[in-house]
């Protein structure tokens, strides 16, 4: 085939070409005449003070009831008594008035919204690409920095770990679209593989790790082959089933799993042989260093093995994003029917994504169980399913930084409320909230394609599916 | 229309004997036999409802058939199609596209066209695991691949939008663009649902020398249309299906001459619209 020469181009229908930029050149014709854009008409304060009012009123319909009124038990605990609180109602409807008519103003007065131009997005771009050697480059020093204490180590592990579980779970959600709110059963697989296998045959840790990584792929496939009918809401129902099925395994497998007692006095991980004993002696990592003995290098050495699995999870998403595979996953997120007329194995594609999500969160499981020496199915509950999807939604389906800027945020936030004590969960609520009024689509919301002739420019995430399941 | 030289024309490529089709009571496609010959461009035309979308569907293995065969004459020798599925149709040769396009609209124009050589990647990249580790020959393979989608996206005259979100191309390109992921499938048969809707008058012109540029390189090809003006000018062979049954099966002017595709589809002042004169020279 000679290519594009046997296709010469049409003739222009009729005279001047018009070119639908809307602007009219010179001779060009037809077009929408465009006149001087009128300014919107802005709403006056009265109406502001009006909508305030209203704010106001429906404020203090609810508040009389709730805080106006209270009950009490009485002197002497005889009977309760009735209180009344006006003086905090009144200052509740006057902060709901007063944000309201804020609110109101700035929307009326505040300058007009600039679009967003090709420039501001190249250099969003632009910080894009150093915001994450930034990050790489404090978690790797992290440890070694002076400042750095022994809780921001561990919490460091902590964040960490659920970065590598929202990565995990990123290929399932994010790249193949498949709502998976069980991902927490593979976790516990990986835990579970490495704690019964080190307790009873007194395998090392690093056997252990590829074997929780395989049972945990085992598991993803097992769950994959029920559901690959499924879509949507009902794949979500069937896999969030199967997380509570494993956890309830878990818990009623006594002669196993020890039930709810769980599984303790599980061995540490060592550095090529060598033990982290607090106490030093011959064979000892301090010993052989000639390190004085202490408690944080096996801190640091957990801080470094959970950075370099989560790397690799990331280093593999990242290639795997470049492959057939990964393409076959993101095509299979915006259209399964087109990818079935292209010969595309959905059953085998939809496996593989459930069977790599599962290997990556059995390898942090097997993490998990080394790091706590003790595992037990109370770690595996459904709220770890969801707080990991929510790093998953919140960061950006399918963006690997925003995933990881998603759990430094979540669950780094979570510790840093832990002074506002019973107000932290409304406070973390409230962001979440926040977060995703302001940014609908996750932190990172564009897509950056994975092959081009010429530049890379990232895909508005408007464009970009959801997937159905 | 004169005959191309490239291929017979008394062999078929699709075979499809005595179809049937039933959803709960209703008979979408009732016996329906025709063949597609190979190297030709072979139309399937009748009023809304008359079963060509099932028919295609049939074709493609979304549907299965509550009887009759559907036979491919493949490179790969016979393959009956009723019996394969889904995916292994494509894989067998024959590509489609919808009637409501289906790209993957946010991905690239690009990436479209190299999902859509998956197989033929997945080939090259041993199990995935030499892809990831950056070794064997993926790197040739995927050289390729983008060698096979330029070439495509020349034809197709897309290739300045190579690196743009299919879901922002204007609807004319992104039905271009379908055809040419399909064909970056190596298609032997492909399968065109309605590849002229809404399309304006210059971009139908287009889209029938693409057809033929298409036919050209040996991939014969089925469409189903209801731009008349296209189907009589380019099509080879036309057949007239009507509430699931085959009412007619010839050459354009033969069909286009039948009372009772007159009666059932064309209507009488459709004549008048029907271009007078076939396809200027050099149809392939």
């Amino acid at each position: 085939m000679s290519g594009a020469s046997r296709l010469p181009e049409g003739p222009h229908v009729g005279g001047v070409p018009h070119n639908d930029d809307g602007v009219p050149e010179p001779g060009e014709m037809g077009g929408i005449p465009r006149g001087p854009e009128a300014a919107p008409p802005r709403p006056p304060v009265a109406h502001a003070l009006r909508d305030a009012g209203i704010s106001a009123l429906v404020a203090l319909g609810l508040f009389v009831p709730l805080v106006g009124l209270r009950t009490d038990v009485g002197p002497g605990g005889g009977g309760l008594i009735l209180r009344t609180r006006w003086a905090d109602v009144a200052i509740l409807v006057a902060i709901v008035f007063a944000g309201r008519l804020a609110m109101n103003l700035w929307s009326a007065y505040r300058p007009a919204k600039k679009p967003r131009t090709v420039l501001r997005t190249a250099q969003i771009a632009r910080i894009g690409t150093f915001v994450a050697p930034l990050f790489l480059g404090f978690a790797v020093l992290m440890p070694l920095l002076p400042w750095t204490t022994r809780y921001g180590l561990d919490l460091g592990v902590l964040v960490l770990t659920y970065v590598m579980l929202g990565w995990g779970l990123n290929i399932v959600v994010g790249l193949a679209g498949l709502l998976d709110l069980g991902y927490v059963a593979f976790y516990a697989v990986g835990a579970y593989t490495y704690a019964l296998l080190s307790t009873t045959y007194g395998l090392s840790f690093w056997v252990c790790l590829p074997l929780a990584g395989i049972f945990a792929a085992f598991a993803g496939v097992l769950l994959g082959f029920p559901v690959l009918r499924l879509r949507g809401d009902y794949l979500a129902i069937v896999t969030l089933a199967f997380g509570e099925i494993i956890r309830v395994v878990l818990l009623n497998w006594v002669s196993l799993t020890g039930g709810p007692n769980g599984i303790s006095g599980i061995p540490r991980p060592s550095f090529f042989g060598l033990s982290f004993s607090a106490g030093g002696g011959p064979g000892t990592f301090s010993d052989f260093f000639g390190l004085e003995p202490s408690p944080t290098h096996r801190a640091v050495f957990l801080y470094y093995l959970i950075l370099v699995l989560a790397l690799l999870t990331n280093w593999v998403t990242i290639r795997l994003r470049r492959q057939p595979l990964g393409r076959a996953w993101e095509a299979l997120r915006e259209d399964e029917i087109a990818c079935r007329a292209l010969g595309i194995n959905v059953t085998n594609t939809k496996l593989t994504a459930f069977a790599i999500g599962a290997m990556f969160g059995g390898f942090a499981g097997a993490f998990f169980a080394t790091r706590q020496a003790f595992v037990s199915p109370e770690s595996f509950t459904f709220i770890e399913s969801a707080i990991i999807l929510a790093i998953v939604v919140l960061g950006g389906l399918g963006s690997q930084l925003g995933v990881a800027i998603a759990a430094l945020v979540l669950i780094g936030g979570f510790e840093a409320f832990r002074d506002l004590e019973e107000y932290r969960m409304l406070v973390f609520g409230a962001a979440m909230v926040v977060i995703m009024v302001w940014r609908p689509r996750g932190l990172v919301s564009t897509r950056r394609p994975s092959v081009a002739l010429g530049e890379r420019r990232a895909i508005s995430g408007d464009l970009v599916g959801e997937g159905h399941g | 229309m004169s005959a191309p030289s490239h291929a017979p024309r008394d062999v078929p490529i699709l075979e499809v004997r005595e179809l049937v089709m039933r959803f709960g009571g209703l008979t979408a496609v009732n016996h329906v036999t025709f063949n597609a010959m190979a190297g030709d461009i072979t139309a399937v035309i009748g009023p809304n409802g008359a079963g060509k979308t099932t028919v295609f569907n049939l074709i493609t293995g979304f549907y299965k058939p509550s009887a009759g065969e559907i036979i491919l004459h493949g490179p790969g020798g016979q393959k009956p199609l009723h019996a394969t599925v889904g995916h292994r149709i494509a894989q067998s040769g024959v590509a489609r596209t919808f009637q409501n396009i289906r790209l993957f609209p946010g991905m690239t124009v690009l990436e479209n066209l190299l999902v859509a050589q998956h197989n033929t990647l997945q080939a090259a990249t041993g199990f995935g695991i030499a892809a990831v580790l950056g070794l064997g020959r993926y790197r040739q393979a995927e050289r390729e691949a983008v060698a096979l989608a330029r070439r495509w996206l020349e034809a197709t005259r897309l290739i300045e939008r190579a690196d743009d979100p299919a879901g922002a191309l204007p609807y004319g390109a992104q039905r271009r663009l379908e055809i040419a992921r399909a064909m970056c499938t190596n298609p032997v048969l492909l399968c065109l649902d309605e590849p002229a809707a809404g399309l304006n008058p210059r971009e139908s012109e287009e889209l029938a020398e693409l057809i033929q540029l298409i036919r050209a390189e040996g991939c014969s090809i089925l469409l189903i249309e209801h731009d008349m003006g296209v189907v009589m000018r380019i099509s080879d062979r036309v057949v007239v299906l009507d509430h699931g049954r085959k009412i007619a099966d010839g050459t354009p002017a033969a069909v286009r001459a039948d009372e009772r595709v007159i009666a059932a589809y064309l209507g009488e002042g459709d004549e008048d619209d029907a271009p007078a004169a076939p396809a200027p020279e050099g149809v392939a």
